[in-house]
């Protein structure tokens, strides 16, 4: 019972809602270039260098890796790139080009594609990049000593750093609208409050983040820092500039959504993305690094499985 | 296609075809050259087959297939059998295929008519297990298994597909007198019958007790109904009827209640036809008929690399033949054009979360299909709740990275019960021989 025609023969089901990664990725990126575009006017040239080179050096690093270990090219899906705009939207301005290419060699290569690929990262790649560059060169990657031959019309000091040296009576040098609208030192991408917000909102209207983790996140930072700043005024900031300064933008929208990395049940996302948060607010607080987001996401990142085990019964488990 | 919305971060609404007031009755397709019709198992040999070639047989005989099993199919046309071979379908199920070649004159079989006066489960059992939706009539007399409830699905399995509705819509007279015929024969006084909102004026009418379901996908799914509706979950791996459930589709009642009345077994199913650009016909074809004639009735041209499919978008299979016929439970006929079939790849699951949200069983499949990918089979159906699946497909459907998750599901559960097949075997062969030493 064979006719000559052939036919495609394939498993249910036979439509698709015609999602990609490749369409989830670039629309992250377009969202979060938004962000980058008031330092590139900003700083000029030294930004777009950096934002750049470590695009493009992500995606050569995959390519290699992926010429190395004889796996088909991954970068069409456009993972690499994003993991680039991400790691270079929290490096200062000034940083050096050499730095920018082991930071993307780490996250790309460390962060991700050892682990087997997109998917398979435990960490946000990104932030293993910047934290493992945190700790080897501390100094290249000082908001204050890296851009300090710049000089702009707002406090030429990094708030969160500020905040941590000399105390709350600092904050009255940043009003909470110009941290909004980007007049303060910090990450290409992560100064510009406004923008990263209405990237993020756009990306949760889409679907292509989560709005539990980036909102729990966010809760998390600002009950925290309430808590602290009850506690003892005249030692911690209050919640706005925990809010709006350092990388807590680009961390609840951008970093901590990170698919593979952050879980995928209701009420852990909630748990995780507040976890970020308090973990973000105690690191500045009490720890010793300036800012927490990076060391606090990628805290949360490996107790993620873990937390993710809080699901619903599947239906007829007994 | 139905494409993600922009708005993306709310569950997909993939709503059920509920035949709308302006819908036609469905369209009779003649039954011209040959029927095809499929026994449950293959031959073993010529010797073991109780039919063969150039027996006479007329419209709505009982034929019996084996000599060692009271296995039958039922003659949908009259005239000559002209070949019985071997037909290898899904997942490498055999069958015997039995083509009988009509004869112009149509003679109606009275075998039934003569010797069931009476409805009763028992010649229910006898004659009417071939009719349109293939009824498991025999669940219903199981003395261990208790049936309490029977559930009369008004709605159809799969998206787009209108064949149960279609029967409570234009017969809903015939719907009724099932209804009543099935709480005799079978003893159980509750049976419900499921119906979209739209049918609500029909059985209105004719008084026949119903409840109403969503009609978002899948809830019309007999999991879904046990615990929508009847509060009643079924556990993992048993069936319904070990809750003592009975799913029946309104198309397979009417055609109960038909067979008694006229005393002749009905031979007829209805058929959605969905087009390439997913228009729909319903037609009425004798099962048996090759899917072929149904397209060409109905106008849809089928090229090199289109994609024909039985059953619906979510759940059907597709064919390599348009000589394929239509089965008993065949509900619908798809073809997509080439240009239209979506690609599947082998990208790892990226953990986006998506099949997790619109999972209505609550599997966790972002872990189930990393260890279906690597063959773990046991490990998913005793720690990743393989077998809550309700096999509803919109886990596929969602998939950002495009994994045939549902077909890894599929493999999983048939690759799982061969494994436990062995296992008892192996059983069986230490206990022979612990009895032996």
């Amino acid at each position: 019972m064979f006719n000559q025609k052939k036919f495609i023969v394939s498993h249910a089901p036979f439509i698709h809602n015609g999602s990609s990664i490749t369409d989830k990725t670039y629309n992250i990126m377009i969202a979060a270039f938004i962000a980058v575009l008031p330092s590139i006017c900003l700083y000029g040239a030294a930004a777009l260098k950096v934002v750049a080179i470590s695009v493009s050096t992500a995606i050569i690093w995959e390519v290699l890796l992926n010429k190395a270990t004889k796996r088909p090219y991954s970068v069409g899906n456009g993972n690499a790139a994003l993991i680039g705009l991400l790691f270079a939207m929290l490096l200062p301005a000034g940083v050096p080009l050499w730095l920018v290419v082991i930071g993307t060699f780490i996250a790309v290569v460390i962060g991700k594609e050892i682990f087997g690929g997109m998917g398979a990262n435990p960490f946000n790649p990104a932030l293993i990049g910047y934290a493992i560059l945190m700790v080897s060169w501390p100094d290249l990657l000082d908001f204050d000593e890296v851009l300090v031959n710049y000089k702009f019309d707002f406090v030429m000091l990094s708030p969160i750093a500020a905040l941590k040296h000399f105390g709350p009576d600092s904050v009255a040098l940043f009003p909470a609208c110009d941290l909004l609208v980007g007049k303060q030192i910090g990450g290409i991408g992560s100064t510009c409050g406004i923008l990263i917000i209405l990237g993020g909102v756009y990306l949760i209207i889409r679907g292509f983040i989560r709005w539990e983790i980036s909102v729990s996140f966010l809760a998390g930072v600002a009950i925290t820092a309430v808590l602290f700043n009850l506690s003892d005024q005249a030692q911690y900031g209050g919640p706005v500039i925990h809010l709006l300064s350092g990388y807590t933008l680009i961390g609840a929208f951008y970093l901590a959504t990170d698919d593979s990395s952050s879980p995928v049940n209701f009420i852990p996302m909630l748990i995780y993305g507040a976890g970020c948060g308090i973990m973000t607010v105690l690191i500045r607080n009490i720890g010793s690094y300036v800012d927490g987001v990076v060391l606090a996401i990628i805290l949360m990142n490996l107790a993620s499985p873990l937390i993710d085990k809080i699901r619903p019964k599947a239906m007829g488990k007994v | 296609m139905i494409n993600k919305p922009f708005i993306g971060f709310l569950k997909p609404k993939i709503e059920y075809e509920t035949a709308g007031p302006t819908t036609s009755a469905p369209r009779e397709i003649s039954s011209s050259g040959h029927v095809v019709l499929f026994a449950e198992r293959p031959p073993a040999n010529r010797d073991s087959l109780v039919l063969n070639t150039g027996d006479k047989v007329n419209t709505g005989q009982k034929l019996s297939v084996f000599k060692d099993s009271d296995h039958y199919v039922i003659a949908t046309v009259t005239g000559a059998i002209s070949d019985i071979s071997s037909y290898t379908g899904d997942q490498g199920k055999k069958f015997t295929s039995i083509t009988i070649k009509s004869e112009k004159k149509e003679e109606v079989d009275d075998e039934f008519g003569g010797k069931c006066k009476e409805p009763a489960i028992e010649n229910a059992k006898e004659f009417l297990g071939c009719i349109a939706g293939m009824p498991e009539l025999d669940k219903l007399m199981d003395p261990e298994k208790p049936i309490k409830t029977i559930v009369v699905n008004g709605m159809d399995p799969d998206i787009m597909v209108s064949a149960n509705q279609y029967s409570v819509r234009y017969d809903c007279a015939g719907v009724r007198k099932g209804i009543e015929i099935l709480k005799k024969m079978s003893g159980v006084d509750n049976i419900i019958l499921i119906i979209p909102p739209t049918l609500k004026r029909e059985t209105q009418l004719e008084k026949i007790e119903t409840q109403i379901i969503d009609t978002k996908y899948p809830a019309a799914s007999p999991s879904l109904i046990a615990k929508d509706i009847l509060k009643q979950v079924v556990p993992a791996g048993k069936s319904f009827e070990d809750v003592g459930l009975f799913f029946i589709g309104a198309e397979s009642v009417a055609a109960i209640a038909h067979a008694y009345e006229k005393g002749a077994v009905p031979v007829k199913k209805i058929v959605t036809v969905i087009q390439k650009d997913l228009s729909r016909t319903v037609v009425s074809a004798v099962i048996g008929t090759p899917i072929s004639n149904i397209l060409s009735a109905v106008g849809v041209t089928v090229n090199e690399k289109d994609r024909v499919v039985i059953g619906g978008l979510m759940t059907g299979r597709a064919v390599y033949s348009l000589d394929y016929p239509v089965q008993p439970d065949t509900d619908a006929v798809l073809v997509q054009d080439m240009e239209d079939i979506s690609d599947i790849s082998d990208n790892a699951c990226i953990n986006c979360g998506e099949c997790i949200r619109v999972c209505p069983a609550n599997v966790p499949v972002n872990l189930l299909v990393r260890f279906l990918e690597a063959g773990e089979y046991e490990e998913a159906a005793y720690n990743y709740d393989l077998y809550s699946c309700i096999e509803c497909g919109l886990c596929s459907y969602v998939c950002t990275a495009k994994i045939p998750i549902f077909q890894y599901i599929k493999l999983a559960k048939y690759e799982h019960a061969l494994i436990l097949a062995a296992e008892a075997e192996a059983e069986a062969a230490e206990a022979g021989e612990a009895e032996n030493v």
